[in-house]
């Protein structure tokens, strides 16, 4: 899962990566925006994709993994090969 | 000998710096500080990257300022031999950079670590621990977040055999123990060099252990580190 401010929330780190970082490096006609965020990456074990999903979301949501004042969250799922 | 002191956005310890080195008192070294985008870095004999946060620790500490235009003129005056060290965000830029192998990562108990620390001199064969003797124990204050030296095994056995590991972390009489280690780094490894040992960085900060009075163990023994550039004999 990805946590990162919510678009209205400003990302200091995501605009400092962009203008002192890229900006100045000549991928500045490219890059239009630079978010910083969040990511962990959760195994478990569930039914199927929906299933998981779901857990990873109520589990975020109750345990206040991210803050949703003032983030978004983005939830990937795939499925761990054996 | 000229020293460049390079001034990022948020070095901290740059007046620092400058400080030690003007209160060795010797007329023949001079120091000044230059900003990161200036074209003077060239002309002088020694550049020293000092300490603090620079471009605000974003993405990674030291990460935006090894893009910077002094780090070009650092690659090209450190390949031709010129001694540059790296005190604290001075060793994580140079790092950043690919001038010295490795990683400096959070600390272990991932708090910001700020307290007053042994260092042993391993090697005292660089430009910036020649006034030393091997196996001095040197007082000097760490203050950081992401200094825990991070490199495989393999290639900490290369620093090692190569003598390119010049401090590490020990107790008051020299030993490196589990204790003396306060970042979980490898090794206890708190400075290196390069291959060719005039590129030395260090997380502990010299500057801030020069004058007995700013030191609660009266310590001064960071002078040593920059009493190193002039030679080797120290006073």
């Amino acid at each position: 899962m990805v946590i990162s401010n919510k678009k209205s929330a400003r990302d200091p780190e995501g605009e400092t990566i962009l203008r002192d970082l890229v900006n100045k490096s000549g991928f500045e006609r490219s890059v239009k925006s630079i978010r910083a965020g969040k990511y962990l990456k959760v195994e478990v074990e569930a039914a199927d994709e929906e299933k998981a999903k779901k857990l990873v979301e109520k589990m975020c949501n109750e345990l206040r993994i991210f803050n949703p004042a003032a983030h978004s969250l983005t939830v990937e799922v795939g499925r761990i090969s054996e | 000998m000229n020293v460049a002191v390079v001034r990022f956005p948020g070095s901290n310890c740059d007046l620092d710096a400058v400080q030690a080195i003007s209160k060795l008192g010797s007329p023949e070294i001079t120091t000044k500080l230059v900003w990161h985008e200036s074209d003077e870095l060239a002309k002088f004999d020694a550049i020293i990257l000092p300490g603090g946060f620079s471009f605000g620790d974003c993405l990674r500490a030291g990460s935006i300022a090894a893009r910077s235009p002094a780090i070009a003129t650092v690659r090209k005056k450190a390949e031709a031999g010129t001694p540059v060290l790296g005190i604290c965000n001075g060793f994580q830029i140079l790092v950043e950079a690919g001038l010295l192998p490795g990683a400096l990562l959070r600390n272990s108990g991932l708090k910001f670590v700020c307290d007053w620390t042994n260092v042993k001199v391993e090697n005292a064969d660089t430009p910036f621990s020649r006034a030393a003797q091997v196996g001095q124990v040197l007082r000097m204050p760490i203050a950081h977040g992401e200094g825990r030296y991070y490199a495989t095994d393999e290639e900490v056995d290369l620093l090692r055999r190569d003598h390119r590991i010049i401090f590490r972390y020990s107790n008051a009489l020299g030993k490196v123990t589990g204790d003396s280690n306060p970042t979980g780094t490898a090794h206890g490894i708190a400075g290196i060099s390069n291959k060719e040992g005039n590129v030395v960085g260090l997380m502990p900060h010299p500057e801030r252990a020069c004058d007995p009075l700013l030191s609660p163990y009266s310590s001064s023994d960071g002078r040593l580190v920059f009493m190193s550039l002039l030679g080797g004999a120290s006073s």
